[in-house]
């Protein structure tokens, strides 16, 4: 094995062993950190493939952006892992859904099965000279993003403003609404605020 | 040397894992979590294929998807907090107002 399928497999090891245990945890905390586990692993496939650009922006707005933001809703929320869920739902509900599932992982082992036998291009970074390999450099995202991307890429701005204006609007406490039972009213700007800032 | 159809492979997995995320997850934030796997698994794919061709366009749509990630997190997290004030639960199958 070369160095080059050493990498790959460790990596890809990596990344579904974080994505498996993301979705049998019960903690909503260790869960978001399997999934960071998971997605540095898939920059590194990011990086393997050329896109060192790519990669790096999963990692920052990804793991650095994204997952922080569930981090601070798992916070405000107080939740710790031992919550009701839906143990006592009716049984036809739980076999509807894992029996829906199997069928999604039959499926899926055709399509490896599939993957195994294709001859496909062969990729892989470790063999080119360094420098001469511009595919994923800064330069080449750029010149196809501001030319030929441009529009969508400034729909993007305004989409991230509708989505900001959207996340503070839709957080935000009533003035009037009476609280529920339980709550007092302190809470509802440091909520807002919150949100604004991460998403900035 | 790793052919295309490796990496096409584990982006199958991870999107194969995130479906039976969404599907049995009863967490509500450990299924935007498993939406947000869905995603990233197409974004490597997206990738594999990009680097396959050639083309650098694959890595600009890469971009996008991101963004409207994003957006769809802070949105959708926003969601979850209006609705866990009023219902104080994050079990799915609470929510139940519009079921008949």
């Amino acid at each position: 094995m070369t160095l080059d399928q050493i990498i790959f497999f460790v990596s890809a090891v990596v990344a579904v062993f974080g994505a498996t245990m993301m979705i049998v945890q019960r903690n909503p905390v260790a869960s978001v950190l399997y999934l960071i586990v998971s997605l540095v692993a898939q920059a590194v496939l990011y990086m393997q493939l050329g896109t060192v650009f790519m990669g790096a922006i999963l990692v920052v707005v990804y793991a650095g952006a994204i997952l922080v933001l569930f981090l601070f809703v798992i916070m405000l929320l107080n939740l710790r892992g031992n919550e009701d869920l839906g143990e006592n739902s009716p049984p036809l509900k739980r076999i509807t859904k894992y029996l829906v599932s199997i069928l999604f992982v039959v499926e899926l082992v055709f399509v490896i099965r599939s993957g195994f036998k294709a001859q496909t291009a062969v990729v892989g970074v470790m063999n080119s000279t360094p420098g001469t390999d511009q595919f994923g450099s800064i330069e080449s995202v750029a010149t196809v993003l501001f030319t030929r991307y441009l529009y969508p890429f400034e729909l993007t701005a305004v989409l991230l403003l509708a989505a900001v204006v959207g996340a503070v609007a839709i957080a935000k406490r009533d003035r009037g609404a009476v609280p529920p039972a339980g709550e007092s009213g302190a809470g509802n700007a440091p909520d807002a605020s919150t949100k604004a800032k991460v998403e900035g | 040397m790793i052919p295309v159809s490796a990496f096409l492979i584990v982006a199958a997995v991870l999107f194969g894992i995130g479906t039976v995320g969404v599907l049995t997850s009863r967490n509500m934030i450990i299924l935007f979590m498993s939406i947000e796997l869905m995603l990233n698994a197409a974004n490597l794919a997206l990738i594999a294929f990009s680097r396959a061709v050639g083309v650098v366009d694959g890595q600009a749509f890469v971009f996008l998807v991101l963004t409207v990630a994003a957006a769809e997190a802070a949105v959708g997290l926003a969601m979850v907090l209006t609705v866990f004030r009023n219902r104080e639960t994050i079990n799915i199958d609470r929510y139940n107002l519009l079921k008949w």
